[in-house]
Formats: C-alpha cells, structure tokens, sequence
C-alpha cells in the first residue's frame, strides 16, 4: 500500500499547485503524402491526419479521467509542409487542410507549417517561406516554425532578414486579431525534432511513423517546494527542484506511455519543461522569487534562472525512458503572470530577456514590441538569439509581436493560455545596413572554447 | 486494475459507513484502507480492486464524486499507476 503522505501530496499537487500535463502531441510522419497533384496531396494529408490522430482528444480525456490528473492540450505535429508540399507547390491548401483536420479532431494546435533552412534554401523553399503571412493567417490553428540557424552550419542570414519581413506581414494580416497570427510563428535556431510545444512543434525527417511526445508542467508544484525551503542555501534548493522535477516528470513519463499505447503510437519522450500559463500560482518568475530575487529581472535572475533549468534535467532525465524536445524552463512573457507583471513594472526588460535565454529553454518568446518595429530590426533581434543559441550549441527561439499601432506600455490580450502581455521596448539603435547584407555567419569553432 | 480512492472531508459519523456501502453498490472491492484525521479533516485511502465493478471506470468516477457530494465528503479514484510512478523509484 502507498503512503497516505504521497498520495495526498500527489493531490495537493493537482488541487493546488497546478500540477498538470501540458500536452500530449502525437507527431506524424507525412512524407508518404507527397504528391505532384496538389488535391491528391490534400486528400492523403487529411485522411492520414484523421486515420492516425482521429482519437487523440477522448484519448487525452480518457487518460486525464483515470488518472486523476489534468491533460491540458492535445496537439498533433507532422512533417515539415515545405518538404511535404514540394511537388505541387499547394502549400497553402495544406495549411487549410490541416487546419479542417485540427478543427474536427478538436486539438487546438497543429504544427509542422515549417521549413529547414539554417544553410541555405531551395527556390521551392523559398515560395514555401513566402507563403507562411497567408496561411496562418487564413487557418486558425496551425503554427509555423522555421529553422534559420545551427551550430553545425551557422546561421542563414538571408533567411533572417526575410522572416523579420514575415513577422511584419503577419501582424499586418492579421492586425485586426491582436497580431494574433505572430503568436503562430516562430524562427529557431538549432530546433529539434521531437518538440511536443507549440508554436514550434514539426516531425522531424528522423522521426518515425506516428509518436507521442509529452511536455510536463509544473511551476506551482516547484514554486510550492521551495516555500517551504526558507533559510535554505542553493545547493538545498538545487536538490529540492531536482527531487520536484523527478515527480512532475515520472507523470508525463506515464501519460506518455499509457497515450502511445491507446494511440497505436511509439512513445517519442518528455519534454522535461516547467511551462506557466498566466494562471496565478503556475509561474516560473515566481520560482525566480521565491529563491530570492525581489522580482524577476533583477541582477542575479540569470544565475537563478540557471539553478533552475539545470535542476530540472537532472531530476527529471532519471524520471523518464527517454528525455528531449526543448527541455528547459520557459519564460514566455505573456503566458508568465509574473514575467507579465516585471515587465509591467519595467523591471524585466528584453535585454534581460536576452541574457537569460543562454541558460534555459527556449528564446524570446511571446513577447509584444511596437507596432513600429522594423523588419530589419525584428531580423536583428532574431540574428541575436541565432547567435546565442549557435555558439552555445543550445535550441534558441524568437516569437515577436508587433502590434500594429501598439506603443510602449500598451497592454495586449491574447487570450487563453498565450494570455496577454504589455508592450515592451526595443533598442532604436539602427541595425538594417547589417541584416540587409545577408550571406551566412558561419559555424562557430567547436574547439579553442574560451 | 486497482485503483486508489481518496475521501476528504469534514469528520462526521458514518463516512466510512456509507462509503463502504456506495463501494459495494457498485461492486468494487476493497482491499485495503488507511484513515486518520488531519486537524480535524477525515481522510480515508482505499486501495480498491475494479475487477468486479458493474459500471466502467469514466462512470464510476463520477458517481463516486456525486454521492461525496451528497455525504458531504470529497471522493475521487485514480488509476494506481500515478502514485506508483511518482513516488516509487
């Protein structure tokens, strides 16, 4: 028999910390849906989308049910659509495609409208990268991500300066929507290929048929730990997030399994995240706090920030057969009610920001700028995570918001979990003789590491 | 499959009584229980086996939930596997 202790903690966690699974995302494989016949391709993309995922909801409430444990999303993420679509070109009618599919399973995000362009780029990849502002825009859920840069080839500036561009559009497109369709838009470097998270999530060409991967939650139950670490020094509170995180993830580690079996699916891994939500009481700035800091972005949240992160993988890669995807703690302004409200405060700031994506998971992410932010600018923005993330052989991201006719302190609402955010300055310092340049920054040495 | 019953609550005479009774009404088997109060919270842990169960899992759940309601206690069930998998190694 269990101890009473462990269960009613287990149940505390749930009832009071947040304690949930952020999301089950089966990843698919589209590649045997290529085709030079655009309808054809449409109908093999539908038809395999719902063959393969048709059960994936009553499955994630079937799970959460026996459980007793909150399965927040469930998503699906297939094959990158550039490759996909490439012999017809009917890019963006599979963008609509899987957003019918998504509508009628009743997830609430599919990724893979994406490309791999951190080299160089194909002309088909090109017209793919062009066709991204109308696809998001006319599809309600699906996300797109490109990948611009990696350690082992550098970082592709001609694709960085034309994303600055796509973010642009896409604010414009969608302006009447808060900007909405940049939330689904995010450039990587270095991305993975078994990320479960939105809006970056796409299978990637070495993953299998179907398989699920897990992304864990779980701010508020670390947050709660650590209250009760007061006087504490850091290597107890390291230990303390390392025992929390094992927990959270053994968790995942179970729906994950239990969701691949029902499915028909392998089971991919765990995401070993802590991803708030704007709920009070699931934040990682709260984490930050508790240990210390007055408010997040103060000097010593990047050391904090580190601890954390750290922590986190080494609890959690003992708790789970098989760990990847981004794994790290996420500080997306909006979803963080206490990034939302340093930044409010003007005490977290996108330079602080900055820093603090070289220790965690993932970027610049959720974060609203002036409408008037240029493209070169947002390009130069998005030049500066490639390079963090390149040189540091780490996953870095960028997902910007410039909201037309926003200004500085302005708030945004984006509703639901992407939650809402206040507009936060950027430098006016201009960068666009540099992005218009173009070219490759090449890869970084792998040696001489000082 | 086993499964794990929690009942929280007020303290009152008669809960494990008439959770006893719900439990056989369904015909799910009790194999073991811990109970204790908590400054003054009854909290009872059952380990209950469902081989028997004359409803499945999705509809027991809920009526377990609604007849708490009625007897003023709080009563959820979960799948074993959680509590298994978080706390032991």
């Amino acid at each position: 028999m269990l101890e009473t202790g462990d269960i009613l903690e287990t149940i505390r966690m749930v009832d009071d910390q947040n304690l949930d699974v952020r999301t089950i995302t089966l990843s698919l494989s589209l590649l045997d849906c290529a085709s030079s016949d655009g309808k054809e391709a449409e109908k093999k993309v539908y038809d395999k989308i719902m063959r393969r995922a048709g059960k994936l909801v009553q499955t994630g409430e079937k799970l959460s049910g026996e459980l007793g444990i909150p399965i927040v999303n469930k998503r699906i993420s297939v094959t990158p659509i550039s490759i996909v679509g490439s012999p017809s070109g009917n890019y963006v009618g599979l963008a609509k495609v899987l957003d019918k599919a998504a509508k009628e399973i009743g997830v609430n995000f599919i990724g893979g409208y994406s490309a791999l362009v951190h080299k160089s780029m194909t002309d088909a990849e090109r017209a793919f990268l062009e066709t991204i502002p109308e696809a998001i825009s006319e599809t309600d859920m699906v996300c797109s991500s490109v990948n611009v840069a990696s350690t082992r080839s550098g970082i592709n500036m001609d694709a960085v300066a034309l994303m600055g561009k796509t973010v642009k559009e896409l604010a414009e497109r969608t302006r009447n929507d808060r900007a909405i369709g940049c939330a689904k838009f995010v450039v990587f470097a270095n991305a993975v290929e078994d990320n479960p998270f939105m809006a970056g999530a796409f299978t990637g060409l070495g993953e299998g048929e179907a398989t699920v991967n897990v992304g864990v939650s779980g701010p508020g139950v670390v947050a709660a730990a650590l209250k009760a670490c007061k006087g504490k020094d850091l290597t107890e509170i390291a230990e303390v997030i390392k025992r929390t995180a094992f927990k959270i993830t053994r968790a995942g580690q179970l729906v994950g399994s239990k969701a691949a079996e029902l499915l028909g699916a392998k089971f991919g891994i765990v995401d070993l995240s802590l991803a708030p939500t704007p709920a009070i009481g699931d934040s990682v700035a709260e984490i930050l706090e508790v240990m210390g800091l007055s408010s997040v972005g103060g000097h010593g949240t990047t050391a904090a920030l580190a601890l954390l992160n750290d922590a986190v993988k080494k609890g959690g890669v003992m708790a789970s057969s098989m760990v990847g995807g981004l794994s790290g703690a996420f500080i997306p302004v909006s979803e963080d009610a206490g990034m939302i409200r340093a930044a409010r405060n003007g005490k977290l700031t996108l330079s602080k920001l900055e820093a603090m994506t070289a220790v965690c998971s993932v970027g610049l992410d959720m974060i609203a700028v002036p409408g008037d932010t240029s493209a070169e600018t947002i390009s130069a923005i998005i030049a500066d995570e490639c390079a963090i993330g390149v040189v540091n052989n780490k996953t870095t991201a960028v997902r910007l918001i410039p909201v037309p006719g926003g200004k500085v302190g302005d708030e945004v609402d984006f509703g639901g979990l992407l939650g809402s955010a206040p507009i936060m300055p950027v430098s006016d310092v201009d960068s666009s003789e540099f992005i218009r340049r173009g070219g490759i920054i090449p890869a970084p040495l792998h040696s001489l590491k000082n | 499959m086993k499964a794990i019953v929690t009942v929280l609550g007020k303290d009152k005479v008669g809960i494990i009584a008439d959770v006893a009774i719900i439990m056989k009404e369904f015909g799910v088997n009790i194999c073991d229980i811990s109970q204790t109060l908590m400054q003054g919270y009854f909290t009872m842990i059952m380990l209950v086996d469902l081989e028997t169960a004359t409803v499945d899992f999705e509809t027991l759940r809920k009526e377990l939930a609604a007849r708490g309601m009625e007897i003023g206690v709080d009563i959820r069930i979960q799948h074993q596997d959680l509590f298994d998998s978080m706390h032991k190694i």
